[in-house]
């Protein structure tokens, strides 16, 4: 064995670096979580850091604005949910009836873009399209006799941007491995359907959807794990004084909790919490869907 | 096929071509109302007259832009980001995929076990953080290179394309005498060029678009790279109310600068997008199914 593993100790060497790689800048911060029950101090370090147990999950929860926070990710973490995650397995279904090539081709090619770009540009268009002076939806509201309207500057459709730029963004993208999986549908049972009279319809129902399940099924998995982490970046290129009520969500506050006004333990008890109840909602989706579909994640 | 049947499945394939033409449109004409913008006099864009053609064609954006020292100063910041870091990423992803696809590395299933748990447990920012300082990391352009040198999604994605070249390859190339480095450089990495495309394109978009990292490891204003600098341009709807903004507003459109600005940031990517599409949905797939 030892003599086997000398041999090929080449193979060893060069796998070291990736997994030091890993063990430093994924499992070491980790175990670094354990700062949120210090009062962590640069200058002291983990060492020094006195122990608090869990005084800083108290404080987060006694925080005036941390429910309302909570409430914004959770709000958001359903709405994607319910159209960025439905909207795709929808529109490849809709693709997929599309018997024009070329023309499939130029839609997909479209659609595929828009997630190349980066969430500051997507903002960037969305701000510059809904600005009350010059932007082109306020442009076409003044067709109809509607007065400006400054989007980005009320609560009330803060959510709805941004929900609606992930959509923009990525809806296209998330198709492609539905389309990826309907190709693997064996044409002989939408043949054998028709000889029994089904419809289009029909045959979606029984023979598209059941062969899509169990991607659908990982895929929802994992979108549950990713519940909480609804995305810094996504969220902080579009939050201005006006409308942080309602955009303000678990990774952004900690960013700016953490980063700018340097609470460290405090921000980090806060991601401790995140972490937490995205592995608890995953274990019980996990669970959930073994008993019901037979499919789960381990 | 009844009739009535053969009636509504036309009706249903009108509706489905009006959407999808719909929906590609509403992907395609925000692109053409910003390039329309960028090149529009700043009157006719705060009177709300440009849609998806110039009016008033002028080049005073681009000029103010391509002008900005700072503008230039972080577009090549990104650019060196991106060329270096994306070979920093190949280096250490095939490194380590190399040995995982091999029969002859003992232990891979764990070593594989240990890199996806990764993907389940994240590590908060804060600890990440004081990691980074540890390091001597935080404010250098290290910061935006190192700590995402391995992707494990794009790790899994080269593995299984490595695990399909056939053994027998590279068994006779050892009996040639070629050591693993050897067959690694001019075998296993050659054989793989379409892989290695694919993960290199994924990795050069990631770090051409890197806005966070930025954003928690940079302090020092030299070394921000263009998507943070664009930022800065972009929020300047508040700043218009102070009279503080970070360009002389004479005879410019606020607006107008930002489109151009958008446009010089998007202007690379659009041209790797024939290249993109070649690889990504071979790429997207392979690392979907594994993991």
């Amino acid at each position: 064995m030892l003599g086997f593993m000398w041999k090929y100790r080449t193979l060893y060497v060069i796998s070291i670096p990736g997994i030091l790689f890993f063990l430093v800048f994924k499992y070491v911060p980790l175990l670094g979580s354990v700062i949120a029950f210090q009062n962590y101090n640069l200058f002291a370090g983990f060492k020094g850091s006195p122990w608090v147990g869990l005084e800083h999950f108290e404080r987060m929860f006694r925080h005036h604005d941390f429910l309302r926070i909570l409430k914004n990710t959770l709000l958001l973490g359903t709405y994607d949910i319910l159209f960025a995650f439905t909207a795709p397995i929808v529109l490849a279904l809709l693709l997929n009836e599309v018997r024009l090539a070329l023309y499939k081709k130029i839609v997909q090619t479209i659609i595929y873009a828009p997630h190349f770009l980066s969430w500051v540009i997507v903002s960037g268009i969305f701000v510059g399209m809904l600005s009350p002076s010059s932007g082109i939806v306020n442009v076409i509201l003044g067709w109809f006799g509607v007065e400006p309207i400054y989007f980005l500057g009320e609560d009330s459709f803060i959510r709805t941007i941004l929900v609606g730029s992930g959509l923009w963004r990525d809806v296209g993208w998330g198709t492609i491995i539905y389309l990826a999986a309907l190709t693997g549908i064996n044409p002989e049972l939408y043949e054998a359907s028709q000889i029994d009279g089904a419809g289009r319809w029909k045959q979606t129902l029984s023979i598209t959807i059941p062969a899509l399940l169990p991607v659908i099924t990982v895929l929802f998995l994992l979108k549950i794990g990713d519940f909480m982490d609804y995305g810094f970046e996504r969220v902080f290129v579009f939050q201005n004084p006006l409308n942080i009520q309602n955009s303000e969500i678990l990774d952004t506050y900690i960013y700016k909790a953490g980063l700018k006004q340097l609470q460290y333990s405090y921000a980090t008890a806060i991601g401790l919490f995140k972490s937490v109840v995205g592995l608890f909602l995953l274990a019980i989706a996990n669970t959930l869907s073994r008993k019901a579909t037979g499919e789960s994640l381990y | 096929m009844t009739g009535r049947e053969h009636w509504s499945r036309k009706l249903f394939l009108i509706c489905n071509y009006l959407f999808l033409t719909g929906l590609s449109l509403s992907m395609l004409l925000p692109f053409l109302n910003v390039i329309a913008q960028s090149f529009s006099g700043a009157v006719a864009i705060d009177r709300g007259d440009v849609l998806f053609w110039p009016v008033d064609f002028t080049l005073n954006y681009y000029q103010y832009v391509f002008d900005d020292a700072s503008i230039w100063r972080a577009f090549g910041i990104t650019v060196y980001i991106t060329v270096v870091g994306t070979l920093i990423n190949l280096a250490a992803t095939s490194s380590l995929a190399y040995p995982l696809s091999r029969t002859e590395y003992v232990g891979r299933k764990y070593v594989l076990l240990f890199v996806l748990l990764t993907m389940i447990f994240t590590a908060p920012l804060i600890p990440q953080f004081i990691l980074m300082r540890e390091l001597d990391l935080v404010n250098t352009l290290w910061a935006l290179m190192i700590p995402t040198a391995i992707s494990a999604f794009n790790l899994i994605v080269l593995r299984s394309f490595f695990v399909q070249i056939p053994p027998e390859l590279i068994d006779s190339a050892r009996i040639d005498g070629c050591g693993e480095l050897r067959i690694l450089w001019s075998l296993v990495l050659p054989l793989s060029k379409p892989a290695l495309a694919t993960i290199g394109i994924f990795y050069s978009v990631t770090n051409w678009n890197k806005y966070m990292d930025a954003l928690y490891y940079l302090n020092d204003r030299k070394l921000y790279p263009l998507q943070v600098k664009l930022r800065e341009l972009l929020i300047n709807d508040d700043l218009v109310d102070t009279g503080n903004l970070p360009f002389d507003v004479s005879s410019q459109s606020v607006q107008g600068v930002q489109m151009a600005v958008i446009l010089v940031a998007t202007v690379p990517i659009i041209m790797l997008y024939p290249f993109l599409q070649r690889y990504f949905i071979k790429g997207m797939l392979i690392g979907s199914i594994k993991s």
